[in-house]
């Protein structure tokens, strides 16, 4: 019963991780840009769907729907101005201009809303619960699962069904020769970070509604992030689902052993697999 | 050989020596300002306990103005850090000469800032810190209390951990429960402490025929709270107690009412102390308890400018428009401290007086009557340390939304009015 319960929670945690992790490892697929400030991008997404729900009184859900524009927007723009100028031959530029970016973000949110714990009231929804058998799941972590589950559906029909995605592939593969076809590789980076920030304004969602936020969370859900998109493999977004999965169910299973344990478990999971799979369980052909 | 640079060096060297007298000599430091300096985390997580800064700072130097005494303050950002904290009490003392370094909040900016004073022999006052933290996290090897030694420069007011104890099994007592308390400790300073088979809650709750369910230490900022949740349930636990931090407490108290679960008591420490804390849980916050050092309730005045605890917060929140927080009440404090201790030095820029002068403080304050030395303090700690009163608190839901604290148990301090009685969790 309470095992059942255990790995059911897990996997719904899994969800919350892999939502987190998805615009990750799509940035990563496409351009092999590691975005220091992924998690604090996430918390900026939270401040501002609370503030379309303070200001316009709006329901979160339809809040998120209209900031995903706004996002969109911020992406597209802050990939063509800023990160295109670093990307090269050399890792280090981007990982220094994001991880300024990530106290930047911090705090320029810290001296517009103060540090005051925040959060994002989606009603009795947030306590609401349906039994599922055996174990009650609350409504908020299936919605997550649920949305992570989607989320990763979409993005994969994105990249093997439409041109974009022909588009995408290429300049992952090979930015010069996709140059020499036409695809413009700093506008398809562009694109791309635009629909990374759709996501992480769905994963700022269910951050914003399941617990406080304040300005300076960001980077403690990163690591995660990054766990599950190694684990799962580069590239594979189906493989970053998988990963957070995995790290949710290691760290409940671990925190129904002893407490101690919820976190180190999960990182003890993200290095088995490593040293069993060194590319991660479902690795793109780099 | 006289090259460039060695000239150079030799003449800032004796540029130094001209200018030094000016400083050493008492004569011209008597008359000139008292430069106090103070560390608060103004910026990052713990940026919430330094929010009333600016306008305690700014009352402070009017207040002394209109007094004719000559104030300096110097502010320092810790940034919420510990290394941040050490740096900015070293630039205090060494760049800025400041006579006296205040700290607040939290062991993570008492505790750098008052090592420091106490190496670079300066005398240091700090606050909002239980006391065992602040004292113990000090000491050269924690572990042995054979090797504490009291400081010469670092005192220290606030309450301690034996006090939370005894106001949050006081609240229990007005309670018909089943005695079975759950506990979230966390693994940090905090919970380590609290959880401290020795020294903590569990041999006390022993004592007074409670029985607790500890499921281990938990990391901050976990993002589920299950296996406790399950552990809870197994074990019929009617209260929770622990310290947390508040995006945790949510998270738990979230997932507890998704699945079902529902306490007659929460008692947490540190998550509540803040009313935009509480209000996060949306109306699930309703009676939740906690402790409470400082409310406008509280029957004391300010040394200063004799305003009651009720005037001092209700011009905090006219001048800045937030609701009043525990944390402002203590850092005023610091500010009395700091005028009645140079009052009483002939010279303040004599570490060794001012230290002695902290010492041997004996004044009401806006937090309650504060003398060293004299507290309900194990012998080791007695020298540095100034007990504040600990009363009980519960939150409860306003109509129009919103949260009031109301003090509901005084048994700790009879002499801070109570607002209501315990009332059980819906």
């Amino acid at each position: 019963m309470i095992w059942i319960d255990t790995i059911i929670q897990g996997i719904l945690l899994g969800g919350l991780y892999a939502l987190f992790a998805a615009g990750l490892s799509l940035v990563f697929g496409i351009m092999r840009l590691v975005n220091l400030a992924h998690g604090d991008l996430i918390v900026l997404g939270a401040f501002l769907i609370l503030v379309l729900v303070t200001a316009l009184g709006l329901n979160p859900f339809l809040a998120t729907l209209v900031a995903i524009p706004l996002m969109f927007a911020l992406g597209w723009g802050l990939q063509l101005v800023i990160l295109n100028r670093t990307l090269g031959d050399d890792i280090l530029p981007p990982l220094l201009v994001t991880f300024g970016l990530s106290i930047v973000i911090q705090n320029g949110l810290l001296e517009g809303f103060s540090a005051d714990s925040q959060r994002i009231s989606a009603g009795a929804l947030e306590t609401a619960s349906i039994p599922l058998g055996p174990v009650t799941v609350g409504v908020m972590p299936l919605l997550t699962f649920l949305s992570a589950l989607a989320v990763i559906v979409a993005l994969n029909q994105l990249f093997y069904r439409t041109s974009l995605g022909r588009a995408f592939r290429a300049t992952s593969d090979d930015p010069v020769t996709a140059g020499l076809m036409g695809i413009e590789p700093n506008r398809i980076f562009a694109v791309a970070t635009g629909i990374a920030f759709v996501v992480v304004t769905i994963a700022a969602l269910y951050l914003g509604t399941r617990a406080n936020f304040d300005p300076t969370i960001g980077p403690a859900r990163l690591i995660y992030a990054f766990e599950a998109v190694i684990i799962g493999g580069l590239g594979s977004l189906w493989g970053t689902l998988a990963g957070g999965i995995i790290i949710g169910v290691a760290q409940t299973v671990g925190a129904a052993i002893n407490p101690e344990w919820q976190i180190l478990a999960g990182h003890v999971a993200f290095l088995v697999v490593l040293a069993v799979r060194p590319r991660g369980l479902f690795p793109k052909g780099l | 050989m006289i090259t460039r640079r060695r000239l150079l060096k030799s003449a800032a060297a004796t540029g130094v020596l001209a200018t030094a007298p000016g400083f050493a000599m008492p004569a011209i430091a008597q008359n000139s300002k008292i430069k106090l300096g103070y560390v608060s985390p103004q910026t990052g997580p713990l940026a919430g306990f330094a929010e009333a800064d600016n306008y305690i700072v700014s009352s402070f130097l009017q207040t002394t103005k209109d007094m004719g005494l000559d104030f300096d303050v110097i502010v320092k950002d810790s940034q919420s850090n510990p290394n941040r904290a050490a740096e900015v009490a070293r630039e205090l003392i060494v760049d800025d000469e400041v006579n006296l370094v205040m700290v607040a909040s939290t062991p993570e900016t008492t505790n750098p800032v008052a090592t420091t004073c106490e190496g670079e022999e300066v005398p240091c006052l700090s606050t909002v810190a239980p006391w065992q933290p602040w004292f113990i996290g000090q000491q050269g090897n924690p572990g042995d209390p054979a090797s504490w030694k009291p400081f010469d420069y670092a005192y220290h007011f606030f309450w301690g951990l034996e006090d939370v104890i005894a106001v949050f099994t006081n609240m229990w007592g007005q309670l018909e429960t089943n005695k079975q308390v759950g506990g979230l400790f966390p693994n940090d300073g905090d919970g380590n402490a609290w959880g401290d088979p020795n020294v903590g809650f569990p041999p006390v709750l022993d004592k007074l025929g409670y029985g607790l369910t500890d499921p281990g230490r938990y990391q901050n900022l976990t993002d589920d709270f299950s296996a406790q949740i399950n552990a809870f349930k197994a074990a019929n636990a009617e209260i929770i107690t622990g310290v947390m931090i508040p995006p945790d407490f949510t998270t738990f108290w979230t997932q507890a009412k998704q699945q079902g679960f529902t306490p007659k008591i929460a008692s947490i420490g540190k998550a509540l102390l803040f009313p935009s804390a509480v209000e996060t849980v949306g109306d699930q916050g309703h009676n939740l308890s906690s402790e409470v050092w400082w409310s406008p309730s509280h029957p004391f005045k300010s040394s200063l400018t004799g305003a009651s605890a009720k005037e001092f917060a209700d011009d905090f929140t006219s001048v800045t428009g937030r609701p009043w927080t525990q944390p402002i009440g203590f850092v005023h404090a610091l500010f009395e401290v700091a005028v009645d201790v140079m009052k009483r030095v002939s010279n303040p820029a004599d570490g060794d007086a001012v230290a002695e002068a902290i010492g041997a403080t004996k004044l009401d304050t806006l937090v309650g009557p504060l003398e060293w030395g004299t507290g309900a303090l194990p012998p080791f700690a007695a020298k540095n340390v100034a007990k504040t009163p600990l009363v009980g608190g519960q939150w409860r839901l306003r109509n129009g939304g919103g949260y009031d604290l109301v003090i509901v148990d005084n048994q700790t301090a009879p002499n801070i009015p109570t607002g209501g009685k315990m009332e059980p969790i819906a």
